[in-house]
C-alpha cells in the first residue's frame, strides 16, 4: 500500500514547482535513458529467444519436440521431451518439500522469541549466497561413489566406513550422483529459501494476535494454523510457490555438476539446451526448448504482479 | 467455530500469561518443538552438513596442497576475472539502477507499469536461457553484436548498420566471447538488485523533508545532494553487493557468452567445475572454499549494509 500511497501523493506535487521535482529535461532524459537500459538488457534478449526459435517458421520449431523426417534433427526428440518430464519430476519433488520447510522455518521464526533467531535467517540466506556450482559440488563431495564420503566408505574407505558395512546391498547399488536423487537435491539446495523468504515478511508484519485470539477461543494449533495463519499468508506463500517453482525449473549450474549429462535421463531443459546449443542439435532446437523456459518466467513475472495488485487492493479494502 | 466441545480441548487453552514477555510467547502459540525441529534438522542435513563437507575436505588437503590449488596460475586469473567484471557490472547496475528507481517511483510515463513488471526478469528467466539470448543478440552477426564487429568477407550489412559501424568497428570491441561478454551477462543477471532495494525506500521517502529543504532556499541539484542522496547510500551499496554477490557465484548464463579461454575469459566457478571434469577433486574444493569465504563476506556485509540502512529509515520516520 505504501507504494500506492506515495503514487497518489505524488500526482498532489505540482510539477511545476522547481524545488521538489526536476526540470522537463532531465525527466525525460531518466525516462529515456530507463526505457533504453531496460530495452537492451530485458526487452531485446526476450524478443531474440522467440526470434530464433521461429526464425526458420513453425516446422522445425516443433521438429524439436516430435520427429519429423523432413526436418531430421541431429538428435532424438524424444529426449527432449523426456527432459521436460525430467524437469517436471524434479520441481515436483523439490517444490513441495521446499514448502513444508518454508511454512514451518516462517512459524518458527515469526511466532517465538529466542537468541539466535538472526543467526538462523542468516543460515537460511546461504543457499542465496551461494554459486550454484559449489551448491552442486557439495553433493559430490558426500555422495559421488568415487570421491565422496559415502562412495568412499561404501568401499570400506574414509571416514564412515565402520556404519555403513552391514547395510543391505541394495543401497550399496542406489546412484545419487549423476542420477535423479542428485539433481533433486542440488535443486532442493538452490531453492531452498524462496518459499520462507517470502512468507517471514509476510509473517512479520500481521503479528500474533490473530493466532492468540484462536489459541484463546479455544481452537487448537493446527486448526489456528490452517484457518488463521495459512488465510493471511496465502499471496506471500502463492509467491514463493511460484518463484521457487520457476527457479526448480530453471537452474542450470547446479544440476550440471551433478547431472552426468545422459540425454533424455539425467538432462533437465536448460541441461538439455546447453547440449543442443554446443553443437548436439541446431541453434533453432535450443532456442525452441529455451521458450518453453521463457514462457514459464514470462507467466511467473505476470502471476507475480497479479499477486502484488491483489494484496495492494485487499490492503485497501 | 464452536466452544471447546471436548476435554481435550480445553485442555489446550492457554493459561494467561504471567511471565515476562519473552517466555509469554513461546508458551501460547504451540508448534515451537514441531517447526523449530524441523526446520533445524532440515537445514542441518542440506545446507550445514554439506558445506562443512567443503571445508572438512579442503582441511583433508593439508596446508601446503591447499595454497597450491588456490594461488595456481589459473585460479588466480580467474579470481581477477571474476571479481573484478562483477565489480564493474555492479557498479552499472548502481548507476543505472539508481536511474531507473528513481524513474519508475517519482515519474509517469507510458510503459511504466511494464517496464516496473520486467525489472524481474533475471530472476524469472533460467540462466541458460538468459545466456544464449545474450550471446545471440551480442555475437559477431548478433543484433548488437553487428554494430561492434566489422563483418566478414561477402557479409553485406545494412546501410545504417554501416553507417553507425564506421565508428564502432574501428574500436575493436568484442561483446561476445571476450571480457567486455562477460561483463553485458553479469550486468543482467545483477539488474534487478538495486532498484528493487531502491524502490521501497524511494516510494517511502518523505517529501516533506525535500520541501523543507527547498523551502530554505535551496535549489535541486542541492536538495539532491545533501538531502536525498546522503539517505539512499547505505540501499545503494546494499543493492551493489547483492548484485556482487549474485555476479561472482553466476555461472549458467557466463558460460555461453564468455568463450572460456583458460588465463583470459575463464570466470572461477569454470574453473571449479573444469576440475571437476579432470577428477582434480583437490583443486575444485581448494577453490570452492576461496568462493565460500568471499560469498560469506559479502553475506555479512550486506546484512550489515541493512541495518544502516533500516536505521537510517527509521530516523526519519
Amino acid at each position: 500500500m505504501a507504494a500506492i500511497l506515495s503514487r497518489v501523493r505524488h500526482d498532489t506535487v505540482p510539477t511545476t514547482n522547481s524545488a521538489t521535482t526536476e526540470p522537463t529535461w532531465v525527466r525525460w532524459l531518466l525516462i529515456a535513458v530507463t526505457v533504453g537500459f531496460v530495452t537492451l538488457f530485458l526487452v531485446l534478449p526476450l524478443i531474440a529467444i522467440f526470434f530464433k526459435a521461429f526464425e526458420k517458421g513453425l516446422i522445425p520449431y516443433f521438429a524439436t519436440f516430435k520427429h519429423n523426417p523432413a526436418y531430421t534433427p541431429t538428435y532424438n526428440p524424444a529426449d527432449a521431451v523426456n527432459s521436460i518430464l525430467l524437469t517436471l519430476k524434479i520441481a515436483a519433488v523439490a517444490v513441495p518439500l521446499n514448502l513444508v520447510f518454508g511454512l514451518a522455518a516462517a512459524w518458527a521464526i515469526t511466532k517465538f522469541q529466542y537468541k539466535g533467531k538472526s543467526l538462523l535467517v542468516t543460515i537460511l540466506d546461504l543457499p542465496f549466497a551461494i554459486s550454484p556450482v559449489i551448491a552442486g559440488l557439495i553433493f559430490i563431495l558426500i555422495f559421488s561413489r568415487t570421491h565422496g564420503w559415502l562412495g568412499r566408505a561404501l568401499k570400506g574407505e574414509g571416514l564412515f566406513s565402520r556404519w555403513i558395512q552391514h547395510i543391505d546391498e541394495n543401497i550399496i547399488s542406489l546412484k545419487i550422483i549423476f542420477a535423479f536423487p542428485g539433481i533433486a537435491l542440488a535443486t532442493i539446495f538452490v531453492t531452498l529459501p524462496f518459499i520462507a523468504r517470502e512468507l517471514v515478511p509476510t509473517m512479520q508484519a500481521r503479528g500474533r494476535d490473530e493466532e492468540h485470539a484462536a489459541l484463546t477461543l479455544g481452537a487448537g494449533g493446527w486448526r489456528t494454523f490452517f484457518t488463521v495463519t495459512l488465510p493471511n499468508v496465502r499471496w506471500a506463500l502463492f509467491y514463493g510457490i511460484i518463484l521457487c517453482n520457476a527457479r526448480a525449473m530453471g537452474e542450470f549450474g547446479a544440476v550440471a555438476v551433478v547431472s552426468g549429462n545422459l540425454r533424455g535421463q539425467t538432462t533437465t531443459v536448460p541441461i538439455f539446451i546447453e547440449m543442443l546449443y554446443h553443437g548436439y542439435g541446431s541453434d533453432v532446437n535450443a532456442f525452441a526448448l529455451a521458450t518453453l523456459l521463457a514462457l514459464l518466467a514470462l507467466v511467473t513475472l505476470v502471476l507475480k504482479n497479479i499477486v502484488e495488485w491483489r494484496v495492494a487492493k485487499s490492503r485497501e479494502a | 467455530m464452536s466452544f471447546p466441545a471436548s476435554p481435550e480441548d480445553t485442555g489446550r487453552t492457554p493459561i494467561p500469561p504471567v511471565r515476562r514477555k519473552g517466555r509469554v510467547n513461546r508458551r501460547v502459540i504451540p508448534g515451537f518443538g514441531l517447526t523449530m525441529g524441523f526446520t533445524l534438522t532440515y537445514l542441518t542435513l542440506l545446507v550445514l552438513i554439506p558445506l562443512a563437507a567443503v571445508f572438512l575436505r579442503s582441511a583433508g588437503l593439508g596446508w601446503e596442497d591447499f595454497w597450491k590449488a588456490v594461488t595456481a596460475r589459473q585460479a588466480v586469473h580467474s579470481y581477477k576475472v571474476t571479481f573484478g567484471v562483477s565489480a564493474l557490472a555492479a557498479l552499472t547496475n548502481a548507476i543505472f539502477g539508481f536511474i531507473v528507481a528513481w524513474a519508475l517511483t517519482r515519474y509517469r510515463f507510458y510503459g511504466r507499469r511494464l517496464i516496473d513488471a520486467l525489472v524481474d526478469l533475471p530472476f524469472a528467466l533460467p540462466t541458460a536461457v538468459a545466456g544464449i539470448a545474450l550471446t545471440a543478440l551480442y555475437a559477431q552477426n548478433g543484433w548488437i553484436g553487428q554494430f561492434f564487429h566489422q563483418p566478414a568477407e561477402g557479409v553485406e550489412r545494412s546501410a545504417f548498420v554501416t553507417w553507425v559501424g564506421q565508428f564502432l568497428w574501428p574500436l575493436g570491441i568484442k561483446t561476445a566471447f571476450s571480457l567486455t561478454g562477460i561483463y553485458i551477462a553479469l550486468t543482467f543477471i545483477g539488474l534487478p538488485f538495486v532498484v528493487r532495494t531502491l524502490q521501497p525506500v524511494l516510494e517511502d521517502f518523505d517529501h516533506e523533508v525535500e520541501e523543507a529543504g527547498a523551502s530554505l532556499g535551496a535549489g535541486r541539484l542541492r536538495v539532491f545532494l545533501t538531502v536525498i542522496i546522503p539517505s539512499l547510500i547505505p540501499s545503494i551499496l546494499t543493492g551493489f553487493s547483492l548484485a556482487f554477490a549474485r555476479a561472482i557465484g553466476e555461472y549458467g548464463s557466463v558460460i555461453f557468452i564468455s568463450g572460456n579461454r583458460p588465463l583470459d575469459t575463464e570466470i572461477t566457478p569454470l574453473v571449479i567445475v573444469k576440475a571437476l571434469e579432470d577428477h582434480n577433486y583437490p583443486r575444485a574444493t581448494a577453490v570452492a572454499v576461496v568462493m565460500l569465504l568471499a560469498s560469506f563476506l559479502l553475506l555479512l556485509i550486506v546484512n550489515v549494509l541493512q541495518r544502516w540502512a533500516e536505521s537510517i529509515g527509521q530516523a526519519r520516520n
